[in-house]
This record gives C-alpha cells, structure tokens and sequence, in this order.
C-alpha cells in the first residue's frame, strides 16, 4: 500500500514514492513530452494514491486519475515534513521563484511569486551558463572562485543574456561575470522573500538551491541561515506524496491542509 | 447568419484579418463561456449578442448613422453616456481587450505599454473594430499618462476628442470636470445640430441609470450563496452593457435577474455552496478579456464580484435627484463622476473602503487584485489595497499580467495555491 507525488516541473519531473517513510525516488529531466515520461515513470506501478504538481500537473492528473495540488502548498508540505520548524520556504525553480510564509502550525500564510518571466529562476542561471560555456552544475563554484564581481544591471534573461556578451566583448573576466549574474538573482530572490518577511527556519529548495554560490549570497543576503536539504529539486514531490498519504487517512475532507503526519 | 461583409468592407475593415478576429473570438467564446455549466436560461440574449458582436448592433449604429444620428466612441466609465445620448447619439464602448490588436499597436506604439491602450490603438491601426470605424468620432479622458498621449496620436488616424479628469476629489476638481462636461456639451450639439435641453438630458440620464440599477439588482444578486450565476457570466453581462442599447439591455438584465433571484430561492448556482468565493479588484476587463476570471473560475472558485471599471465602477452610483436645470444635472453627472473611486484619483482612499464592503457584503473569502502589466496607477494603488486587507486579515493575491496567454500556467499556479490556502 502505497503513495506517490509526481512534481511535473518546467525542467525536471519527480517522483517519490511513500510508505511509512519516503521509499523511492525518481528525477528525471521533462523534455518536450512530459506526458510520455510520466507514462513511462510509472509503467506497472500502482498506488493507492497518487497526487501530481507542478506546472504540469493539469496535463497529467486526469489521464493518471491523480489528484493536483499546487506546488506553493507541496512544498509547505514536504519543507515542513522534514523540518517540522520549517516556517519559510524558498523555492528557485526551473521557470520561476516563489517563497511561502507558513503558519507556527505549518499552513501556506502568505506567498510571493515572480510575474510572467524568467528572471531570477534556473532558467535565467542556465542560459548565462551557456553563454559562458560551463556546465549549470559548475557555475556555482565557478562564481565563487571570482575575485571580483561585475554589476548585472538586467534581471531579464533576454536582456541580461545581450549584457553578459557585451561584457565579455570588453573582455571581463569569466568568473567575475559569473559572480554578477549571481548578485542579480540573489537580489530578486531575496527581494521577493523580504515581500513576504521570512521567519527562520528557512528551507531553501528546488534546483536552484543545488547551487552553493547562491545559497552563499541568499543567506548573506536575507542575513539568516538557509537549511538545504539533500535533494531539494524533491521537495515538491514529497510534499504531493505526503498529501497523497494524508488524504486517503482523512478520507479526503481536507484537501489543501497539510497532512496528519 | 446575415452577411455583413458588405457593411464592414464599407466601414473599410481589413476583411482578412476581421475575418481571423472573429474566428478567434468564436472559439474562446465557446471554450470558456459556452462550455460553462448550469447557464442562467437568460444568458441566451447574451449569447446572441456576443454571437452578433460585430454584426446586428454595428447595422443598428449604421441604421441610426443613415438616418443623420451620430455614432460616439469611448473607452472609459468618465465620459457620460448619457450627455452623449442627449445629442441624439449612440454612445458605444469600444475594443480594447484582446491580444490580437497588440502587434498592430505595436508597430507604432512602445512596448511598454498597457495592455488596453495597445489593444485600443491597435484596432484603429488594423482596422478590425467596426465600432470604431463607424463612429463619428472618439470621446477620450485623461485618466493615465498612457492613455492621454495615445489619444494624440490617434487623433492623427480618427476624429479625437479630449475631455479631462481631475486628479483630486476637490472642489476644484469638480469645478475643472464639470467645465469639461459643458465643454463635451458644445462638442456634442456641434457634431449633432442637437440643442441638448434639460428634458432630454434627464430623460437620458433616467435611461442610463435604469442600466445602471439593473446591473446593481445583478451584482446584488451574487451576493448569495451559492452565487446564482457564475463570474465569467455577470462580467460578460456588464462587458455587454457599454455598448449595447440601452433600453433593451436594460430590460434584457432584469429578465436575467429575475431568473436568478429565483435561482436564490431554490439554492441553485454553476457552483457549489461551499466553493471559494472571490472578490476582483482592479483595472477594467474588456471584451473578450475573460482570463483571469476562467483561471479562478476553472480552479473551482466563484467570482462573487468585480471592484472594477467594467463591475461597480460603472453601475455602483446613480445620477440620481438633481434640481432638474440643464446645469443642476451637469452638476449631478460631475458629483456621480467624482465618487468613481478610479486609480487615477489621489488620494483615493474611498476605493479601499469600497473593496472593504464588497468583500464583506459579499462574503468573499479572499480578494484577487488585478493589475495589467505597465498600469502605473493601479499597480500602485495595489500596495495599499494590500496593507488595507492586511490589517482586516482579508487575504489577497495580487496579479500583475496582460492580455496574452503566456502566463497562464504560472497564474493558475498562483490562483490554486491561493485557493488551497482560503479553502482551510
């Protein structure tokens, strides 16, 4: 008897399975079919209950019969199942930003969200990476091998994209830039958090927090400590499993709340 | 279906690309107003209307233009329907809110733009408005930065007239719009060869507020729970009210509101007791804007009310009593116009005070405000509409977008995680 979250990202799609205790999980990139990657996720399993979210989770709740959530509230959920002190989470996803204030109880209190476009999320780190030809799982280190830093006036990803070339025409050095781009997301993100006034303890999740340079400049930034747990890309789905699991036992009657865990 | 072809080629429409308009228009009609379930039987006329969008009322206007009438165009709940309609005119609210005028507008006017105004100016440039086409000529306002500066350069392509509103609710600023009232007067009888008297002004004006009472019987009615009507029906209903005629809406309204107080009585309505109910604030949604409102409305929650140029901003006060002089009304239209809690005002803190009350008189369990992207006054004013709801513990979810169709995904994210939080 099991249950299952599948959190159907812009970027990556995961899944974590539940018993008593998380027993599996799964990462995989979306690519332009996530339907068909859920399909093949899941070929032969059967759970009692399976909850989708994320971005896609409108596409493929139906043609599962899972239920959906919003990923706000799954990663309050999850964030909080593994720090039950948990009472902000950051979330630097692969299209956008959101950081969620919770309740002394753990409840979704008030949350903040990047509009429209892709500034200041993992998509803006990845295309820079491309532009300075680094791998996206180096750039964090790369920027924090910098001696100095150059100013990034653009937070947009088309704009900032044109700035980080014309900067490298005048032949700034590579790391300083990558330290730059890093300034500028961190203070988006710390902006937004400080919209919704973070309370410590700070989860910060979702694959943006794999990266150590931003992690550096959001903790010095918000001056406060962020707690990044092992896969933080898997909150979300956690989140979805343990609402799976906590809705079956209530039979249901409270869909938005976190579970009885 | 009568072709009208022939009437919009006159009215020197681009046919191509009406053509794709339409079509457009038709399949997000049917997706997100049709599909809906448990319609009030009335919503039939609207129906009707909206299948007729650009041809039955545009051949009404041409009828009334054939016959010498004149035909004025507007964008904004400050220019006075009813002085319009005392000079023997039609007034008629304009396009102005689709993504598919944008690149029009885009060729001329600069990006960072809102929404409305590039929509607006984009169908003069495109040519797919057949309102705006046959209209003699264009009443505009100065209600934003934007919106006055596009005005002069659509004074280059369509006859342009410019009255203006007050920034402050002052004595002075009454003084300043009552003299832009008699101002649109001598325009009016100019244009018409009307002599616009105190008898046909208040005939007018009584017209016009029938409309508006019998939108207010239609917003009070959504003051029960279950809602008897869904949001995305009462918007499209006050959508329809700035450009169809008067009398017969006005009539067309109660027969609806009929059908939903009966609806009340028998605790019917497109959603359950216990949905979410949610209260709109902000800038005005145009035809065919349903955007925000099918997000909300397909996540499960109920629009109870739009705090909204396009919803109480419109029918909210009456003219009402005057002492029947030609100025006494002038006088009343200018009073009526400076208790529009529009953003444009500073300070307006009345229009908190109005969200406040819609949100407890219709027990809204949450208020989404709405801001198109590049609206200065409104996303402003969101910051205190904000701290207002904060202190009241109202939650609220501020929405910064436009007209396009790219941020629905994250919209709906925002609007689930919203509800699940109220639903507790």
């Amino acid at each position: 008897m099991t249950y299952a979250g599948l959190d159907i990202g812009s970027r990556t799609i995961a899944l974590v399975e539940l018993d008593e205790r998380p027993e599996g999980f799964v990462i995989v990139d979306t690519g332009p079919n996530p339907l068909q990657r859920c399909r093949r996720l899941l070929r032969g399993k059967a759970y009692q209950r399976l909850v989708a979210t994320g971005y896609g989770r409108g596409l493929v709740a139906p043609v599962f019969a899972a239920d959906s959530i919003s990923e706000i509230t799954a990663y309050a959920v999850g964030a909080r199942h593994l720090y039950p002190d948990c009472r902000t989470v950051i979330d630097v996803g692969g299209q956008d930003c959101k950081v969620t204030l919770l309740s002394d109880s753990g409840e979704v209190q008030k949350f903040e969200m990047n509009d429209r476009c892709a500034a200041g999320t993992g998509r803006f780190l990845e295309v820079m990476a491309r532009v300075l030809e680094l791998e996206i799982g180096e750039l964090g280190d790369h920027a924090l091998s910098a001696k100095d830093t150059v100013r990034i006036n653009s937070l947009c990803t088309v704009f900032a994209e044109s700035e980080v070339v014309s900067l490298i025409a005048r032949g700034a050095n590579c790391q300083a830039i990558a330290l730059g781009l890093h300034e500028a997301i961190a203070t988006r993100v710390a902006a937004l958090a400080r919209r919704v006034g973070p309370r410590e303890r700070v989860v910060f999740a979702g694959g943006g927090a794999l990266n150590p340079c931003l992690q550096r400049l959001l903790s010095r930034k918000l001056s406060v400590e962020l707690t990044v747990p092992d896969r933080p890309q898997a909150v979300g789905a956690l989140g979805a499993a343990l609402i799976a699991r906590g809705r079956t036992r209530s039979d249901g009657a409270d869909p938005g709340g976190p579970p009885p865990i | 279906m009568t072709d009208y072809r022939e009437m919009w080629a006159e009215l020197g429409l681009d046919l191509e690309k009406h053509d794709a308009l339409l079509q457009a228009l038709s399949s997000m009609y049917g997706s997100i107003i049709l599909s809906q379930d448990n319609r009030p039987k009335a919503m039939d006329y609207f129906d009707f209307v909206i299948g007729e969008i650009h041809g039955l009322r545009v051949q009404e206007l041409m009828d009334h233009r054939s016959k010498g009438g004149k035909v004025v165009g507007l964008y904004c709940v400050f220019v006075p329907e009813d002085l319009i309609m005392a000079a023997g005119a039609i007034p008629v609210g304009l396009c102005a809110g689709t993504q598919f005028s944008v690149p029009d507008a885009e060729e001329v006017l600069p990006r960072n733009t809102c929404a409305l105004i590039k929509s607006s100016f984009g169908f003069k440039l495109g040519r797919t408005c057949p309102y705006l086409q046959a209209s003699d000529f264009v009443v505009g306002e100065t209600t934003c930065d934007g919106k006055k500066k596009m005005y002069e350069i659509l004074g280059e392509y369509h006859p342009t007239y410019v009255m203006e509103v007050p920034q402050k609710k002052t004595p002075l600023g009454r003084e300043l719009f009552l003299d832009e009232l008699r101002g649109l007067k001598e325009r009016l009888e100019q244009e018409t060869g009307v002599t616009i008297t105190a008898e046909r002004l208040a005939e007018a004006t009584s017209l016009v507020d029938g409309k508006r009472r019998a939108l207010q019987r239609l917003h009070n009615a959504r003051k029960a729970r279950p809602a008897p009507i869904s949001g995305l029906d009462a918007l499209l209903v006050t959508q329809i009210a700035f450009y169809d005629d008067v009398a017969r809406f006005t009539e067309k309204v109660n027969a609806l509101c009929d059908e939903l107080e009966g609806r009340i009585v028998g605790g019917e309505g497109p959603f359950p007791a216990d949905a979410p109910r949610v209260l709109l604030s902000g800038c005005p949604m145009a035809i065919p804007n349903w955007k925000l409102h099918r997000v909300i409305e397909d996540s499960g929650a109920v629009v109870v009310g739009e705090e909204s140029c396009v919803g109480t901003r419109y029918f909210g006060n009456l003219t009402g009593k005057n002492d029947g002089t030609l100025e006494g009304q002038l006088r009343a239209i200018a009073d009526r116009q400076l208790e529009t809690h529009c953003a444009c005002f500073t300070p307006n803190d009345e229009r908190l005070e109005d969200i406040l009350e819609l949100a407890s008189g219709w027990a809204a369990d949450g208020v989404v405000h709405y801001a198109l992207q590049f609206c200065h006054t409104y996303a402003n004013e969101a910051v205190k509409v904000e701290r207002t709801l904060a202190r009241e513990n109202i939650p609220l979810l501020r929405i910064e977008t436009d007209y396009s169709d790219e941020d629905v995904g994250q919209l709906k994210t925002r609007v689930d995680a919203f509800l699940e939080m109220i639903r507790r």
